[in-house]
């Protein structure tokens, strides 16, 4: 008989049977949806009361092109928006400097001042829309400028939902938009946090990512335990500014994803949700329900996807949809078939946006909540994860806890090194990938040629430049500078930097001189070296 | 033979990178990693010090192009155009031709076996 394990490690049996429920307290660690400890999802009747949100990531060119397809993601339904930033952007370099070259709105929009974000925005009501901002290194300035249009619009900040990813930590696990170094970056993270509790209380402040540290390479126990160490790490981060664990933690959201194996992936939020609620309230006093749910985006990954015969990623799409689905998501946002490829074409973010309605609407899986509840199987996989993510945080502690081990390397090195482990898996047919590594024909496909892509359009460079241009030329730069002096004095200090740079933003500064006056102050990020 | 694999211009995403970079040293290479967002100068300044026979770009945003010419003109300015340049990463179909008319040795696109890179990096440094 073939021998299989989970992507976190441990067997998987043939068969399950009551036997694998021995030591399960049904009361104690199953529950009742929408109750403690929130096994069964966060919702009592989840999807049948509230459909998931579908939040395509969406960015690219210039903020006008980026409004078209935001407004042609909604006309199809889609009802809220998930904001790609180009890399420059990300970085806090303007578009017109030498090292943004090729990379101005390459794999997301532009943003250089704030008059970008309100062209970006023009026609969406910012009360009405929720919109999560994939930004980390410079959330605070990118965020601000949010604010800042929302204000503009007349929308009262009460009814402002916005959610910056906000998740420095991770970004020196994987992804790499880092800029100052570990201390620095967190005290923005901080004082996102705590200036959003207390003026746009339904804009959450932080979205925590296993997502990216999975797409990283590392394991499914891997990617909630270090999603929950970082969580932690911001929770004592506010604990140690003074605020209570109830006035920020109501508005914590997580970013994970559900790709590979669908009964372990379900396994994995089932375990994830009941160890952040016994943590949250446990271990950090919480006394506010909300504090101790674990709200979810849960989306693809584009590592699940290959390039031979694209077109199979949308049938893996659909896939990850129903375990998101199955894991009791709050938000879905999926991958598209083109993505082996380049950033996805209008198509293909339809078809990705059809694929979570096809889910939502015509399989049946929203219409009970957590129907795999009570299977022999998915029980027991729920106890194997949260054996295995226990596991995993407990190396974390002994690494001196995941900032020092982020700091050190140590948690980067055990990424790759699972990387290669999994690479190597993908090699000896190990895991499987279909018309990939098995059922190959006799002549391997390769890259298809006939797949429309979306081209990227060269003229946007130049547009983005000129746009930058004149508002240099027309803004009150004495303002600008007066703005920048404050940001910088404050950088010195330790109030809150959120309010010079909104000051900053308003003025119309643009985000790499924003960035450059505090990098003057806090210096740059040295990644640890090796691989 | 040595080879240093490199990240250009503002991509963050390193796992290509690093697998790369893993099972060349376990196949006997000697392997040097630039570290993320290296400039294509700092990279060219890099291979010539260290000495490598290859180097290896991975970029995934989309700018291959750009970085790749300024890297291999960048060689070739400096008198060291005998070092061969590969690239890897998010590289559509149609970009392939033109990095090899840039002069760019070999691509290898997401979804390359990694045995076939391996076995890539070994002959273009065997060759030189």
């Amino acid at each position: 008989m073939k021998d299989v394990k989970a992507h976190a490690g441990f067997p998987i049996k043939p068969v399950y049977g009551p036997e694998d429920l021995a030591g399960v307290d049904a009361e104690r660690d199953i529950g009742r949806p929408g109750e403690y400890p929130y096994t069964r999802g966060i919702h009592a009747h989840m999807y049948r009361e509230r459909l998931w949100t579908m939040r395509q990531y969406v960015g690219f060119g210039t903020p006008k092109e980026t409004n078209a397809r935001f407004k042609y993601l909604m006309a199809h339904g889609q009802d809220a928006l998930n904001v790609a930033f180009d890399l420059p952007t990300q970085l806090g370099l303007d578009s017109d400097d030498p090292r943004a070259e090729g990379e101005v709105g390459r794999v997301g929009m532009a943003i250089d001042t704030l008059a970008d974000m309100e062209e970006a925005f023009a026609g969406i009501p910012l009360d009405r829309v929720s919109v999560s901002l994939t930004i980390n290194g410079m959330a605070a300035p990118i965020t601000a400028m949010y604010y800042a249009v929302a204000e503009r619009q007349g929308a009262a900040a009460d009814r402002v939902v916005t959610t910056p990813q906000n998740d420095m930590l991770k970004e020196f696990v994987a992804r790499g938009t880092w800029i100052y170094p570990v201390d620095p970056s967190l005290r923005l993270v901080a004082d996102l946090i705590e200036f959003s509790a207390k003026h746009y209380p339904r804009s959450n402040p932080v979205s925590v990512c296993g997502y990216h540290i999975r797409e990283a390479g590392c394991t499914t126990a891997q990617e909630m335990a270090y999603g929950l160490a970082i969580a932690a790490a911001y929770v004592e981060l506010m604990l140690g500014r003074g605020m209570q664990v109830d006035e920020f933690a109501p508005r914590i959201s997580f970013n994970f994803t559900a790709w590979g194996k669908i009964f372990e992936e379900v396994a994995k939020f089932r375990a994830g949700r009941r160890l952040y609620a016994r943590m949250m309230r446990e271990r950090f006093g919480a006394k506010n329900p909300k504090s101790w749910m674990f709200r979810s985006l849960i989306g693809g990954g584009g590592s699940a996807f290959v390039m031979q015969e694209p077109e199979n990623n949308i049938v893996r799409g659909a896939y990850i949809a129903l375990a998101a689905a199955l894991s009791g998501a709050q938000t879905i946002a999926l991958p598209t078939y083109d993505e082996a490829y380049t950033i996805p074409s209008a198509k293909a973010q339809l078809i990705a946006l059809r694929t979570m309605q096809i889910c939502a609407e015509e399989s049946g899986a929203a219409d009970t909540v957590d129907p795999l509840a009570g299977s022999y199987y998915v029980e027991a996989l729920t106890g194997e994860m949260e054996r295995a993510i226990g596991d995993e945080l407990a190396r974390v502690e002994r690494m001196g806890g995941i900032v020092e081990a982020i700091k050190s390397g140590a948690i980067q090195a055990e990424v790759a090194r699972q990387a290669y482990l999994f690479e190597q898996k993908l090699v000896s047919g190990e895991v499987a990938k279909v018309a990939a590594n098995c059922h190959v024909g006799d002549t391997p496909a390769e890259a298809d040629r006939e797949v429309a892509l979306y081209a990227f359009d060269p003229a946007t460079l130049a547009a983005q430049v000129a746009r930058l241009g004149k508002i240099r030329r027309e803004r009150d730069n004495a303002a600008v500078a007066r703005a920048l002096a404050r940001l910088s004095d404050t950088a010195r200090g330790h109030d809150n930097l959120m309010v010079p740079i909104l000051e900053a933003v308003k003025a119309y500064a643009t985000i790499g001189e924003i960035n450059r006056t505090m990098k003057d102050v806090f210096g740059e990020h040295k990644e640890p070296a090796g691989f | 033979m040595k080879i240093l694999i490199a990240k250009p211009g503002l991509d963050g995403h390193d796992r290509g990178a690093k697998v790369v970079a893993l099972a060349l040293r376990d196949a006997g290479v000697e392997v040097v990693y630039s570290g993320l967002k290296r400039t294509p100068e700092e990279i060219v300044q890099d291979a010539i010090q260290e000495d490598v026979d290859v180097v290896g770009l991975s970029i995934l945003s989309g700018a291959h192009v750009p970085l790749a010419r300024r890297v291999i003109d960048g060689l070739r300015a400096a008198g060291a155009g005998d070092i061969k340049v590969v690239v890897g990463g998010i590289v559509p179909p149609r970009d392939i031709a033109e990095l090899k008319k840039l002069g760019v040795a070999e691509v290898f696109p997401m979804g390359t076996p990694l045995p076939r890179i391996v076995a890539a990096f070994t002959k273009e440094a065997g060759e030189t």
